[in-house]
């Protein structure tokens, strides 16, 4: 607790009838001072191994150990200088580049319609929408996997796409909704009064105003296909490795200390979209 | 235009507009449908269509119905231990976060907005870092010659490495560090709307601190319990990587024992009865929740 909450307080209690007859200084309060503590623990908990792991990838020992001994790039050389770890991680990228591309479109769209529109079953698409979430990944998996030895997409690089923006699209949808309902529908019926078209009203008017929104629903499918690792398990196939199969892999067999600096890379690389992503959310206004 | 309508009459159909408001809302209709088609015919194509076949193949054998798949599930011992040990290990991890993440959440509920923007990054830092990150860390720190084994070792405490991975612990350590957020972020959500003057005024009408919170604040925290504790399980009970990468083969789960049917035996119908199995559940949990708080809180919406 902060002194000056401490001062309000005190200020508070004095003034309360049932605190009168304690004197003030008996709120040295050790039921704050133990919440304080044990929340400082967990919030260790929760962010002392992600951090861990940056310092120890820079190790220049032979295996990782905390603290880590001295510096050297060696587990980034290693993965810059190994075929099967690059190659996993440009399909990763190709994947969630394309994945972003479509699932912001689609997403979009849906979302102005669920916004806006007013017709029997929304509800239901509305839930046909974000029920990819609450659907547990193994059984989307195995489902699409099912389906994909049909239309024979498995190991196809349309497939994984495909597959992911599945998985991403409610992520997008869930925060342009959010973004649109803020929005403002006085602005889109004057252009429309100054004679603007639908098509030119959103792109002039709507659009620039939810940008943040979509932007941030784009960082969210990005890294939601970046990350994604259980339907990629099902339908990559050998020659179409993401960056997360192969660290599954390499997982499975022995801890491969190359793992610690992948691992720092896409840690920066996620947190920074998310960062990004909660910053423009912010901004859109759709909390 | 269209919203004029709407205005004079929200939320109702019995109000009957003229004929060119109609063709306007028609139109509008067609162009609302329009912009959802590509995103239900992806979804029905790729998600209801696959889900309804395997739900579908769970009830056959040979072509013709049968329970016999879930009759297997339910008969066969390895099976039956592999359901257990899944619903166990998903009320763990859940009863942990809950006791982890409620003292975490009031806390941050309490302090000055200054230090809740600092302190919530704490939280959302991990949240935002990959499952398989995270888990990667827990077995660096958790390995037989790993660092806290290390540090047990250098500070005496134990003489040989204890072992904390590829058992029970190993998975709930992981999965709960995985969960938490999960749990924190509603429970914060839902506490920072309460009126801290209930709390107040409980005391001067002579409740004792502990008294104000078990009879006011704690009841008032229920929604975020709920949303938290049932996010947590449904997500712990469908969990893969935890599990696979830091259990031993006392802890397999259902989604191991769906991928292992998949993969090693190619016993497809089975997974499907076992994913059939995995979906129920999870819809059952969603709808009874849906019907106690409202779809809107599941899926985090505000309207």
């Amino acid at each position: 607790m902060t002194s000056a909450e401490q001062a309000q307080q005190r200020v508070r209690t004095r003034t309360t009838a049932a605190e009168a007859t304690r004197p003030p200084q008996r709120r040295v309060d050790w039921g704050r001072v133990a919440l304080g503590t044990f929340s400082g623990l967990v919030l260790f908990f929760l962010v002392a191994p992600v951090l861990i792991v940056i310092p120890m990838s820079f190790s220049a020992g032979s295996s990782l150990s905390f603290p880590p001994t001295g510096f050297s790039l060696q587990w980034y050389e290693n993965f810059f200088g190994r075929a099967d770890w690059t190659s996993a991680a440009i399909q990763s990228f190709r994947v969630a580049a394309a994945v972003t591309v479509l699932a912001t479109i689609i997403g979009t769209m849906a979302s102005l319609a669920l916004v806006r529109g007013r017709f029997r079953g929304k509800q239901v698409i509305n839930i046909l929408l974000l029920s990819p979430i609450i659907v547990p990944s193994i059984v989307i998996a195995i489902a699409v996997f099912g389906i994909y030895s049909t239309l024979q997409l498995t190991g196809t690089y349309i497939g994984l796409v495909l597959g992911h923006t599945v998985f991403a699209l409610p992520f997008v949808v869930i925060v342009i909704t959010a973004t649109l309902r803020g929005f403002d529908m006085t602005l889109e019926h004057a252009a429309n009064n100054l004679g603007a078209n639908p098509l030119q009203t959103f792109r002039y008017v709507t659009l620039p105003i939810i940008a943040p929104g979509v932007f941030a629903g784009a960082l969210f499918a990005f890294v939601a296909s970046f990350d994604e690792l259980i339907i990629s398990l099902f339908i990559a196939g050998a020659q179409n490795r993401t960056l997360p199969l192969r660290m599954f892999e390499g997982l499975r067999l022995e801890i491969d200390p190359t793992i610690a600096a992948v691992s720092t890379m896409m840690t920066v690389l996620t947190v920074s979209a998310f960062g990004c992503a909660e910053i423009l959310r912010r901004r859109a206004g759709g909390e | 235009m269209a919203s004029i309508a709407r205005e004079r009459d929200p939320g109702s159909s019995h109000y009957q507009p003229d004929p060119r408001l109609q063709r306007l809302h028609r139109r509008q209709l067609l162009s609302h449908l329009g912009l959802l088609a590509l995103a239900v015919t992806l979804l029905a194509v790729l998600f209801v269509y696959p889900i309804s076949r395997i739900i579908y193949t769970s009830f056959l054998i040979d072509g013709s119905f049968s329970l016999d798949h879930y009759r297997r599930i339910i008969e066969v011992d390895a099976y039956i231990r592999v359901l257990r040990t899944t619903l166990t290990i998903g009320f763990q991890v859940t009863l942990i976060c809950l006791l982890l993440g409620y003292p975490l959440a009031y806390f941050l509920a309490s302090v000055p907005t200054r230090w809740q923007r600092i302190l919530i990054i704490l939280v959302l830092v991990p949240f935002w870092t990959s499952f398989l990150v995270r888990t990667y860390a827990w077995m660096v720190l958790l390995q037989r010659r790993g660092v806290v084994n290390d540090w047990l070792m250098s500070l005496g405490l134990t003489s040989e490495p204890v072992q904390m991975m590829y058992n029970r612990m190993g998975v709930l350590v992981g999965m709960v560090h995985v969960m938490l957020p999960f749990m924190v972020l509603p429970l914060f959500a839902v506490m920072i709307g309460i009126d801290r003057n209930l709390i107040r005024a409980a005391q001067n009408l002579g409740a004792s601190p502990f008294q104000a919170f078990r009879r006011v604040f704690l009841p008032l925290s229920l929604p975020g319990i709920a949303a938290g504790s049932i996010l947590v399980f449904i997500l712990s009970i469908g969990f893969y990587i935890t599990p696979a990468l830091m259990g031993g083969r006392q802890d397999t789960m259902i989604a191991q024992l769906i991928e292992a049917q998949v993969r090693d035996r190619l016993n497809w119908e089975f997974a499907t009865a076992i994913a059939t199995f995995l979906l129920i559940v999870t819809v059952i949990i969603v709808a009874v929740y849906n019907r106690i708080l409202g779809t809107e809180r599941v899926f985090g919406e505000d309207r």
